[in-house]
């Protein structure tokens, strides 16, 4: 009984961190700028990571796997903001420009 | 259950290759590099379910937290060339 309740929360787990899995793609490849895409996969890619692998600590339950299951979320969790800090300090120091709203007829016109 | 992990592997395959299109297409290095860091981040995932579908965890843990310490370090590293590739210039 008690694995069948283990499973169904892990299956619920497993299919929220796929859903952020897809929203980070779909950030990841619609943004307009660099910006946006690192704002999205950033963010996504570590919740995702998080949800999907307390869907499997739950289905592991307590055992020594289970604790190094959790290792790496926490490695992620700390890693990812890292990771997306610096891309973003080269991208300011290095080549990446904003996304600008391209000028409409009247501003055009106005400016 | 192990049809689910072998469902919710194949679409996390399928969102690598979405993924694939951003790190090919990309328009300028700095969106390439956080495709393949995206796509690091993925691989780690697959990894833990293909050590769940062959119920050989304990194994597969090891692997996967050896490539997401160096996938991590692999994007750092590129921003930090990155960044002195433009003094160099």
């Amino acid at each position: 009984m008690i694995h069948i309740v283990q499973n169904i929360i892990a299956i619920f787990f497993i299919l929220a961190g796929l859903f952020f899995f897809t929203t980070s793609i779909i950030g990841l490849i619609r943004f307009p700028d660099f910006y946006c895409r690192m704002h999205a996969t950033g963010k996504g890619d570590t919740l995702g990571t998080i949800l999907l692998f307390a869907g499997f600590i739950v289905y592991e339950g307590v055992t020594l796997t289970s604790l190094k299951l959790l290792l790496i979320p926490v490695f992620i969790f700390l890693a990812s903001p890292t990771v997306t800090h610096s891309i973003g300090k080269a991208a300011v120091n290095c080549c990446a420009k904003g996304w600008e709203k391209e000028k409409s007829k009247e501003e055009g016109a106005s400016a | 259950m192990r049809e689910f992990y072998i469902w919710v592997s194949v679409f996390l395959c399928v969102l690598t290759l979405l993924n694939l299109y951003r790190a090919i297409y990309g328009p300028d290095t700095l969106t390439r590099i956080i495709a393949i860091n995206a796509i690091g981040t993925k691989t780690v995932m697959i990894l833990i379910l293909i050590g769940l579908i062959y119920e050989r965890l304990e194994m597969f843990i090891d692997i996967a937290i050896v490539y997401a310490l160096l996938s991590f370090i692999s994007t750092i590293i590129a921003a930090k060339y990155l960044e002195r590739r433009k003094a160099i210039e």
